[in-house]
Formats: structure tokens, C-alpha cells, sequence
């Protein structure tokens, strides 16, 4: 059976082998075709609901370990340090053997603590996230479920993380983590405005919820330079309220180490601390990644009008690593606001949101509407 | 009006401020210039402690193996913590005088705190401070030192 779904994956992939890793479609729909030839059409679905699972899974664990990495790496040279240097080269073993550590340490039971829910938040944060992953196009035809309404669904189930942050901070019985995830409640819910509104300005502009279109709909240039400034504008609103969303510096008030210990996580020990870390570092990863999608063209190559020639090279790079790079730009982006900015107070933050990005971007939507319109843009 | 220009002023330069921050950082970040991390246990050869960094109390002795220690005591009392212990005798010099002179300045450096207060106020600067920092051992018992190296005399001319 195993055997058969490999030969008919390999048939159908007539083309040279590294044709795969600039149209992904070939490869997913051979593996489709070759399980269900072999199986019926439950156990079909059901093993490439496991495959994606176990993909994903080690998706997060790497890109969430490395990108603690790079954190600590970035603060460390913006600061005239080296980071971690000890463990493998330059110290890049170094998540992994915090990880390791934080899975043999204790989980540590609160007394008080309202231990059903206690448990279950982290679990909330992390569904929510591979919930989200689901639908983020990583390259062409490398997308575990393209929604119609994809960009809708991506504002929908990020916002229910809050849910988590809230639980946990119930769930602890403790002043800290309550006051943590209140302020974390006050800025995810009042920031969720300004990121739905920086992309409505961009749906507007592409005319499509789903983000393949998304992406297509910038073959020819890149939504933050076909958009002109209102794009612009978005984009800088929308990495600003992303940054806020996903509790990072200067926008950290949830765990303000300085007042709060560690906001919502004091209480949690353990790899249930470890799933709230990870879980941060994925939602920035999810911010960066929506970002990329949606202003820098996501997989698309850089392509410029009718530079024929400029065009073919910039399409011998494969598209995953364009997303990539486009990504890893816009977390380095919000990493620079962290090792640079002090933290905004919570008057300060809710100021920042309803006196200057809320009315900053209805205005930017309806000159975004007006332009379209017009077809001012190109 | 008047307020109007005033919300787009604050803006503009909240944005230029905050920029210039990033622009700052971002030079850091790719050219980090000198990097003051240390990477102790490789560098342990060409390590160099500051001049001001407090290791441990010592008694520097010249190349006569003399040193300036009269014996008085003023380290012992200065103390917060009794770590000093000076135990002194009494000679008979050649001109028939009595004279007190150190026999042992014992020094625990287990109790020490590194105040600095018997390097202070030292009359004859007899102590100082090194750099040594490698203080751990396995034995309690070799935390007491005798500052005063065997054989050693009072120098000439240190009353």
C-alpha cells in the first residue's frame, strides 16, 4: 500500500525532481491520488489529516525553538553581546536544550489554583495557532486548507487566544497573572480593530478574502508598492497592532517582568510554560507571516512591470524561500521594536490605538476604496 | 485647527523619534562593533581583570621580601566582619628598644565582604587589592590565609 502511494506519487511527477519546490500542487495531489487509489476515501483523508498533523507539529517545534534563538541572538548583537555561544556552534543547540530541560522539570500544582482550567489554557493558545497555521500559504500549493473566506477565518480564530491568556490568568488564583491578562484582554480585543481594518484595506485592494487570490493578485507587484501610501500606512498600522496582538515588547504589559513577574504565566512550570513561550513566538511568526502575505506578495517573486529578464531570475529562487525571507524580514522588523522602544504604559497604549491608528486607518480605508475605485492603482 | 496641525505635528515627530531609535539599533545589530561579552573558561590566559575589580585582600611585598606592614592594627578594628586578625610580637631591636612588629596578618577570606574598608584605612598602605577572582577550593580551611609570606620583614623607612 506504502509502496503504491510512492511509485504513483513518483509517476505523477513527471518533471525533474526540483520542479517540486517551485509548484508544491504536483507533489500534494500525486500523494492525495495515490492514497485514496489505495484506500477508501476515509482512511484517505484521515491519513492526510495525520501527515499534515505531524508536519506541522515539527513546524512549530523548529520554527518556535529557532525563533527563540534568533531573539536571543538579535538582542544580543543590538546590545554588543554574543547570546548564547556554549552549546553547538554558535550556541544554536541552545532552545533545544532549554527545551529539554523545561520537559524533565516539574509541573508544579497551585493550590486554589481552578486546576481544570489551569490545564487547559495552554492547550487553547497552542489549537489556536496550528488553527492559524492551517491557512497560511507557505508556497505554491504548500497550504493545508485554502478558505474562501482564508484571510477572515486568520482575524476569526487568532482573536480566541485571548481566551487562553484569559484563562490562564483566571485559572492562577494569583494577582499577577489576573492583572496580566486583563491588560492582555484590554489590548488584544481593542488592537483587533486595527489589524481587521489595516487588512480590510488590503482586501479591498486585491477584491478577494481567500489568500491564494491574495497572493496571485500580486504576480505583477507587491500590494505595498501597488497600493501606494495607503498600503504603506496599512502596513506600518498593521505591524504595530501585530506587534501589540501578540504581547511583545514595547506593547508587553501582559508580562511586564518589572511589575508583573510574568504576567499570565507566573504560575506555570514546566513544558506548560514552555507551550505559553512557544506559543508567543509562533504568534509572531503567524503576525510576520500574514504580514508577508498580504503587503510583500507572500511566495511571489519580486517582479518589477515588463523587466522580462530581471523577472526569470527572480523566479529561479523557489517561492517558499521568497516567504521565507519575506517573513524573517518582518519578525526581525518587530524584534528591532522590542531591543529598541521602552514599554508604553496602558494609558499610553490605549491612547496610541483609539486617538491615532483607529482614525489614522479608517481614513487610510476609505482613500484605499477611493483609489481602487479610480483605478489609480497599478 | 490650531489642534488639528497640532495632532498631525505630534505624529510626525512621535514617528521621526521613533525611527531614529530603529535606525540606531539597526546599525548595532549589523555591525556591532566591540563586543564586550567574554567568553570566560576559553579566554582564562589573556584575561584581564580591571584595575578597580576587589579579588581578594593581599599584602604586596617588594623584591627583598619586605613588606609595609607595622603591625598597628587599624585593619583588624576597621573590619565589619572580623575577617582580619593581626597577631603581633614584641622584638628587642639592636639599639635595646621594644619594638611591635606583625608575626601573622591572618586574613579569612571565607568572611570577607570586599568593603575595602582595611585597604582604606591602612596608615602604610600595606594592603591591597588583587585581581584574582578563582577563589573556589574544596577545603573551608584554605580560605584562611596568612598575608605576611614566611620570612618576610617590616621595609625600611615605615614607621
Amino acid at each position: 500500500m506504502l509502496l503504491n502511494t510512492i511509485t504513483n506519487t513518483l509517476v505523477t511527477l513527471s518533471d525533474p525532481w526540483w520542479k517540486v519546490f517551485y509548484d508544491f500542487s504536483s507533489l500534494t495531489k500525486g500523494i492525495d491520488e495515490g492514497l485514496r487509489s489505495s484506500l477508501s476515501p476515509f482512511w484517505a483523508v484521515t491519513v492526510e489529516m495525520v501527515i499534515i498533523g505531524i508536519l506541522f507539529l515539527l513546524f512549530y517545534a523548529v520554527i518556535g525553538l529557532f525563533l527563540v534563538y534568533a531573539e536571543r541572538k538579535v538582542c544580543a548583537f543590538i546590545q554588543n553581546r554574543l547570546g548564547p555561544n556554549r552549546i553547538g556552534p554558535y550556541g544554536i543547540f541552545q532552545t533545544v536544550a532549554d527545551l529539554i530541560k523545561l520537559l524533565f522539570k516539574e509541573l508544579i500544582p497551585i493550590k486554589n489554583a481552578d486546576s481544570f482550567l489551569f490545564n487547559l489554557a495552554p492547550y487553547i493558545v497552542i489549537i489556536v495557532n496550528f488553527m492559524v497555521l492551517a491557512a497560511i500559504p507557505f508556497a505554491k500549493g504548500l497550504h493545508a486548507i485554502d478558505f474562501n473566506i482564508g484571510i477572515f477565518y486568520v482575524i476569526a480564530v487568532s482573536s480566541m487566544s485571548v481566551i487562553g491568556v484569559l484563562l490562564a490568568g483566571w485559572s492562577s488564583n494569583s494577582k499577577y497573572s489576573l492583572i496580566g491578562a486583563m491588560r492582555s484582554g484590554a489590548q488584544i480585543v481593542s488592537y483587533e480593530l486595527s489589524i481587521g481594518l489595516a487588512i480590510i484595506t488590503v482586501v479591498i485592494l486585491a477584491g478577494s478574502l481567500q489568500l491564494s487570490e491574495i497572493v496571485e493578485a500580486q504576480r505583477t507587484g507587491w500590494f505595498i508598492f501597488k497600493g501606494h501610501v495607503p498600503a504603506f500606512i496599512a502596513f506600518v498600522i498593521y505591524i504595530i497592532s501585530g506587534t501589540a496582538e501578540t504581547n511583545r515588547g514595547p506593547f508587553d504589559m501582559a508580562e511586564a517582568e518589572s511589575e508583573l513577574t510574568a504576567g499570565y504565566h507566573t504560575e506555570y512550570s514546566g513544558i506548560k510554560f514552555a507551550f505559553f513561550y512557544l506559543a508567543e513566538y509562533i504568534n509572531m511568526f503567524i503576525v510576520a507571516s500574514i504580514a508577508s502575505t498580504l503587503f510583500l506578495g507572500g511566495w511571489m517573486p519580486f517582479h518589477v512591470g515588463n523587466w522580462e529578464a530581471f523577472n526569470r531570475v527572480m523566479d529561479i529562487i523557489p517561492p517558499f524561500f521568497w516567504y521565507i525571507g519575506k517573513t524573517f524580514f518582518v519578525i526581525y522588523l518587530i524584534m528591532l521594536f522590542k531591543w529598541t522602544f521602552p514599554r508604553l504604559r496602558i494609558d499610553q497604549l490605549l491612547t496610541l490605538e483609539w486617538k491615532y491608528l483607529l482614525p489614522i486607518n479608517l481614513v487610510n480605508v476609505l482613500i484605499m476604496a477611493f483609489l481602487v475605485l479610480m483605478g489609480w492603482h497599478f | 485647527m490650531n489642534s488639528i496641525i497640532q495632532y498631525f505635528k505630534e505624529i510626525t515627530q512621535g514617528v521621526g523619534s521613533l525611527l531614529r531609535g530603529m535606525q540606531v539599533t539597526n546599525r548595532y545589530f549589523f555591525s556591532p562593533g566591540k563586543i564586550v561579552t567574554q567568553k570566560y573558561p576559553d579566554n582564562r590566559k589573556d584575561l584581564v581583570m580591571f584595575e578597580r575589580f576587589k579579588g581578594e585582600v593581599v599584602m604586596p611585598h617588594n623584591e627583598k621580601n619586605e613588606h609595609k606592614c607595622t603591625g598597628c592594627g587599624i585593619c583588624e578594628i576597621n573590619c565589619p566582619n572580623g575577617t582580619i586578625e593581626v597577631i603581633s610580637k614584641t622584638i628587642i631591636t639592636e639599639d635595646g628598644k621594644k619594638k611591635r612588629i606583625i608575626d601573622k596578618h591572618i586574613y579569612r577570606l571565607g568572611m570577607c565582604t570586599f568593603c575595602a574598608l582595611c585597604v582604606k584605612t591602612c596608615p602604610s598602605n600595606a594592603l591591597a587589592f588583587s585581581q584574582e577572582f578563582e577563589h573556589a577550593v574544596f577545603n573551608r580551611a584554605l580560605l584562611i590565609k596568612t598575608l605576611n609570606k614566611p620570612g618576610s620583614q617590616l621595609m625600611k623607612g615605615v614607621e
